[in-house]
């Protein structure tokens, strides 16, 4: 068990970098305590695999230091460093049974036969995998097979950290809940600290305490899943977290007031001086209501999703999704919207402005 | 919905049926009906049951052909397994490396039979070729002319040379088809090199290894060109291995009975063998 630290971390797959989007990774810093959850949460191709494999140590960084529990690991391989990792498909030994495949990691660490067998049992048992454990690997299906990567990753008492790289990619939807809550089960029972890679923010939120949300090799926000949601820090984070994503809408900032469809929106903020090349409004769909007077819109479409209704709107800024409930009276044509004040945020140059 | 019935589809398939039938049907047909008669030429057949097939498995010649040939494709197959495996192994996985690599092994294959043959003949001659002068002059006595241990040598060498990049090839390909994720994983879980060997690469490149081992035991088993150049079969029949035999029975002694009986328990054992290969190799696959 170990606390993670980064410090300063950049990574680039070039040997020689001539401007930003040259790295893959920019100036990474995070402080991650001793057996929590984590997930690190963006787009393919945002860095998050190879900020994962940099901590496991598949990758050594360009610049920057890893830190567990303050010793620098930068420079050790993953077995120096015992963490555990499992990729985004099922990794297994199709020439082992599958006892043998979990046993594996043990026996290469010299573990004694009677050590090994306990360990394994009793992972197999969590991941209800003993009924199979005489079988060859290769025979299981898609889940099952996932479920030994998932066992030969746990099954070593003595690992820093745990690390999942979309673990829950081919499985299927209804045993991707099974095994989201089984890995959440397992967190609280043997209390490891894990990181947990995906682009699904669904699995992010629902299995961390912490997520970071990463977009061009950057962290643009950490935060509570609550924190992600009410107050995105930027425009990307607004955008991909939640569904439908934030509204995100060009305005003026007028002697210190914003400035929206010729009105002015009160505001949470007092806005110094500075200059922004473009200064936007993010305001979440679940927090806009219909009323009688505000920003005139015209409604476009109106989806009926079950739970509730998404409606597109549109204003000469551009377009205004707002959510209802089901039960909600939407009016026809033309309508007027009203922003929540509490919810209502800017944005200068896509970063949040306090 | 209804199928139509349209006879007119078979038009399409005759092409195909009359080309089969020419270069295949019709061939084994002739040597089928030929082994089973006697024949003195100017097509004056004379009918002789199953007398050849018994005369060829219980003769002496066919025994031993049959068991050279046996004992050069086994020694073949353990040198060039082995071998093929490990040089894909040690070949570069990107940069320059790379078509260098692939371009200088697929050489030997681009090379005409008989031209490798007559290259290992010339190269192999104990006086002027370069291999068989610098042998001589190091101090063996090496003759591959006259002596049938050097002739098996130089054959085996030979064939080495012109087909393990067969299997370099086929492995490499295997190899390079392993997701880096096993290799990620393999270091995580603390295993050797032997272990990844042994666990991952092995296993991962069980069908390439099929089809390689399938290859070269069909055409070790069936050599014919490149032996008829080099050695002709000899020093006396230290050689002669089974399609030389054949050959030799056919067109030399213009037996077509017998050498017609020969040649379908040769087709008979080659396709045993492949299936018997076959069918061990692929035992664990109806399962996934």
């Amino acid at each position: 068990m170990a606390k993670v630290t980064l410090k300063d971390l950049s990574h680039s797959y070039l040997e020689k970098q001539n401007s930003d989007i040259d790295w893959a990774l920019r100036g990474i810093n995070i402080d991650w305590k001793d057996g929590g959850a984590y997930a690190l949460l963006g787009p393919s191709g945002c860095g998050k695999t190879t900020l994962l494999n940099i901590i496991s140590g598949l990758l050594k960084p360009t610049k920057g230091e890893i830190l567990f529990d303050d010793n620098d690991v930068t420079k050790l391989n993953p077995v120096e460093r015992d963490i555990a990792q499992i990729f985004q498909f099922p990794v297994i030994y199709d020439t082992m049974t599958v006892y043998d495949n979990l046993a594996f990691p043990l026996k290469n660490r010299g573990l004694s036969e009677k050590e090994i067998d306990t360990k394994v049992r009793e992972i197999g048992e969590m991941l209800e995998l003993t009924s199979t454990f005489k079988n060859k690997a290769s025979g299981l299906t898609a889940d099952g097979k996932q479920k030994i990567s998932l066992g030969r990753g746990l099954v070593r008492s003595d690992v820093n950290v745990i690390m999942f790289d979309e673990p829950l990619t081919v499985i299927d939807p209804h045993l991707k809940w099974v095994l989201r809550s089984k890995l959440k089960e397992l967190h609280q029972k043997i209390n490891r600290t894990m990181i947990y890679v995906t682009h699904d923010q669904i699995e992010a939120l629902t299995f961390a305490d912490q997520v970071v949300v990463m977009h061009e090799g950057q962290i643009v926000q950490t935060g509570t899943p609550v924190e992600l949601f009410e107050k995105p820090k930027h425009t990307f984070v607004g955008h991909f977290i939640g569904s439908p994503g934030m509204n995100i809408l060009p305005c003026e900032i007028k002697n210190g007031q914003i400035n929206f469809e010729g009105k002015i929106l009160p505001s949470n903020t007092s806005i110094k001086k500075k200059n922004f090349s473009k200064t936007q409004i993010g305001i979440r769909p679940e927090f806009i209501n219909f009323s009688n007077e505000g920003i005139p819109v015209k409604i476009k479409r109106i989806s009926d999703t079950g739970r509730h209704k998404i409606i597109e709107t549109e204003c000469s800024s551009g377009s205004i999704k707002v959510l209802a409930k089901a039960s909600a009276q939407i009016p026809s044509g033309s309508a007027h919207l009203t922003f929540d004040q509490k919810y209502t945020y800017l944005y200068g140059d896509n970063w949040i402005i306090e | 919905m209804n199928k139509t019935l349209n006879q007119k589809a078979w038009f399409f398939v005759i092409p195909v049926f009359v080309l089969v039938a020419f270069n295949a049907v019709v061939p084994l047909m002739t040597v089928v009906n030929y082994s089973f008669q006697e024949t003195f030429g100017s097509n004056v057949f004379a009918w002789e049951g199953t007398r050849w097939f018994k005369e060829i498995l219980h003769s002496e010649r066919f025994h031993a052909s049959l068991g050279r040939q046996f004992i050069f494709t086994f020694i073949i197959l353990l040198i060039q397994l082995p071998l093929g495996i490990g040089i894909a192994l040690t070949m570069p996985k990107k940069g320059w490396g790379v078509p260098v690599c692939l371009i200088l092994m697929s050489m030997p294959l681009l090379i005409p039979w008989n031209v490798v043959g007559a290259m290992w003949n010339i190269f192999a001659l104990p006086e002027i070729g370069f291999l068989g002068n610098t042998l001589n002059s190091i101090g063996f006595d090496y003759n591959f002319t006259q002596q049938s241990g050097d002739a098996w040598f130089t054959t085996i060498l030979m064939d080495v040379w012109h087909w393990t990049s067969l299997v370099v090839l086929l492995s490499y390909a295997g190899l390079n088809s392993i997701q880096p994720a096993y290799y990620q994983a393999a270091e995580i879980d603390g295993a050797s090199r032997w272990d990844i060997f042994r666990y991952i690469e092995i296993p991962k490149m069980k069908k390439v290894l099929t089809l390689a081992i399938l290859l070269r035991f069909m055409d070790s088993f069936m050599i014919y060109t490149e032996p008829f150049v080099l050695t002709g079969g000899g020093p006396g029949n230290a050689t002669n291995f089974l399609s030389l035999d054949l050959v030799k029975m056919a067109l030399g002694q213009f037996d077509l009975g017998p050498a017609a009986a020969m040649s379908l328990i040769y087709f008979l054992i080659v396709l045993l063998v492949c299936w018997i290969f076959y069918s061990i190799m692929m035992k664990d696959e109806g399962r996934v």
